[in-house]
């Protein structure tokens, strides 16, 4: 009764737990050091882990279309010997805004040259030639401008005169299809408090879009028009592709991508950019110096540049070179 | 015992002697085989560090330090990363709390719910955050009616680091209060203190280390937070980009300035976790 007489004065519910507490307890005290030692070690691993970094940008997707051999062994003519040259897999590294149209013509491709499987790394040209003057297995390289094709041929991964322009691109604003800001042309970027998304400056997209605002701003639109749109800007994204999907999303208000990009996707509304004040990005391809598979790497920028594959890159938004 | 005589006692000590060297052989070979098969682990841990500090020179870090970029992003985590602890340790104790000390059906569910951030994808996090709180999302179009907008703003940083950072500093805590006795607590509710005096005068202080680990573990998560933040915060320098943005931006354009950054990442990242140590071994010593 008296040690009853106890247990309601106390507000939580002690009893039904007493046990379990206990046992945990008697492991817990001996063990507390090492489990504090347990949770540093496991910390410190934790930690090195957080300095490594992710790097989430570069995605690979390797195109695994099934070749059916008839169609194959149909239409290439130009390739009828040397079966085992043309066998195993091609490693792409391609600009991130091609992503699409290459997807096509890596069908079309190995339709072609029965045997070879075309697989790519799509990531931001940057990345790319870092990562081929780093050493990775690329055997073709095609690059959203001449800059970063210049540092992978500085890194001697290129031949000096192996690069070719294969394709170009031209610049367009995208803004949500709700249109918040109610923007209507190119002048609008100006309007105070939009949220604007570029391109970063590290990125082709990003150095073509201050390219376009250096030449839209002064005489066009005013000495501080560039300044005004600079200041809008919310977010410098290291890939182009994420400037459409902030867009598409609505989080942006607008946001600067190639056509090609604007092209394929649905949920934005797209304004024009006077062609006198737009940008044209020259895309260059070569093959890697010192790949494996070198003539499966020169087939494949042949067909990029063959009629078949301008066709497919133009049907992507991107413009055709020779025109 | 004291009445044995000398030579008996003599043999005896040598047996044991015997046994004793015996003993610490089989000891010292244990030792090398654990010494010589954690050898491989240690080496790929410690190489890639040793290599990153190699790459860069201390006066080059210090020239570099005073930059623009690397002082925004410095600054820009520390602040960033200090109020993610500040707020994961006052709103997530009470979590703890509730992990520690309920017993009731939901635990289980509750428990897997704090988990969940710690095995998702950054990246996975930071999409969910965009969806939640971005300017069309869930709360985000409602905050957003109201004038307040958290996407590209340090807020969303923030929101970012917690929600991937903060269940560390929960799940570290709620392990500290499950080993509190509760005979102890008890004891003082009987001497009359209230819930919170017996937390602030008898659990606080036993789950105190278990806390400051948890603390800790988060802040050095949310320092290296990437892929929600890139995802969710977006990227513009002084404002929202951190370290490890500008790390990997840095990477593809100014190597320098990225080999800084994470030269001073590890430097930091290292002494903080050796002054814990020392810190946390005295506690338990004093304890």
């Amino acid at each position: 009764m008296n040690e009853r007489s106890f247990r309601p004065s106390t507000p939580t519910d002690y009893g039904s737990d007493f046990h379990d507490s206990r046992s945990t307890n008697l492991i817990g005290r001996h063990n507390l050091r090492t489990r504090i030692r347990l949770c540093l070690l496991a910390l410190s691993a934790l930690l090195m882990l957080a300095c490594s970094g992710e790097s989430p940008g570069g995605s690979t997707s390797p195109t695994t279309p099934a070749i059916s051999p008839t169609t194959a062994g149909s239409t290439s003519p130009t390739t009828p010997a040397s079966p085992a040259a043309a066998g195993g897999e091609l490693t792409v590294y391609a600009a991130a805004s091609l992503t699409q149209a290459f997807e096509e013509i890596a069908t079309g491709f190995e339709a072609d040259n029965p045997g070879t499987t075309v697989v790519y790394n799509f990531a931001g040209s940057q990345q790319l030639a870092q990562q081929i003057v780093q050493g990775a297995p690329a055997d073709v390289f095609a690059s959203a401008n001449d800059k970063q094709m210049g540092v992978a041929r500085d890194g001697g991964k290129i031949e000096p005169d192996a690069a070719r322009e294969f394709v170009r691109n031209r610049l367009v604003v995208v803004v949500p299809k709700s249109n918040p800001a109610g923007l209507k042309e190119l002048k609008d970027l100006a309007k105070p408090g939009i949220k604007l998304v570029l391109a970063a400056p590290e990125v082709p997209a990003g150095q073509y879009s201050v390219a376009m605002l250096d030449a839209a701003g002064d005489p066009t639109y005013g000495a501080d028009w560039k300044k005004r749109v600079t200041a809008n800007v919310v977010s410098y994204e290291e890939n182009v592709r994420v400037v459409l999907s902030k867009a598409s999303l609505g989080e942006a208000d607008a946001g600067v991508v190639y056509e090609s990009d604007a092209a394929g996707a649905k949920g934005v509304g797209r304004i024009v950019i006077p062609e006198s004040l737009n940008q044209v990005a020259s895309y260059p391809i070569a093959p890697v110096s010192g790949s494996e598979r070198a003539e499966a790497a020169r087939r494949f920028v042949e067909y990029v540049l063959s009629e078949k594959g301008q066709a497919t890159l133009e049907q992507y938004g991107f413009i055709p070179v020779g025109r | 015992m004291v009445a044995s005589s000398p030579s008996e006692g003599d043999t005896r000590a040598f047996g044991v002697r015997r046994l004793v060297a015996l003993r610490l052989r089989r000891v010292h070979w244990w030792k090398i085989a654990l010494v010589l098969s954690s050898l491989p682990m240690l080496l790929f841990l410690t190489v890639p560090l040793v290599a990153l500090g190699l790459r860069i020179s201390p006066s080059r870090v210090l020239s570099n330090l005073f930059t623009t970029p690397v002082a925004q992003a410095i600054s820009l985590s520390l602040s960033t990363t200090a109020i993610t602890v500040v707020l994961s340790v006052v709103a997530g104790t009470p979590v703890a709390y509730l992990l520690a000390r309920g017993s009731f059906r939901g635990n289980a569910l509750l428990d897997t719910l704090v988990d969940l951030p710690m095995v998702l994808p950054p990246s996975v996090a930071g999409i969910a955050l965009l969806v939640a709180f971005g300017r069309v999302g869930l709360v985000g179009s409602r905050l957003d009616d109201v004038g307040v907008s958290i996407a590209f703003t340090q807020v969303a940083v923030v929101l970012a680091q917690t929600f991937v950072a903060a269940p560390f500093y929960i799940k570290a805590a709620a392990a500290g209060l499950a080993n509190v006795d509760r005979e102890l607590e008890q004891a003082a509710a009987l001497d009359g203190a209230g819930g919170l005096q017996v937390f602030r005068y008898v659990t606080a202080p036993l789950a105190w280390t278990a806390m400051f680990g948890g603390a800790v573990m988060t802040w050095a998560r949310a320092l290296g937070e990437f892929g929600a933040t890139i995802i969710f915060a977006g990227n513009l320098p002084g404002r929202t980009q951190t370290m490890p943005l500008a790390i990997y931006l840095g990477f593809e354009i100014e190597l320098d300035v990225a080999l800084t950054l994470a030269a001073i990442l590890l430097a930091a990242s290292f002494s903080v976790l050796i002054l814990v140590k020392g810190i946390l071994r005295q506690r338990v010593r004093m304890l």
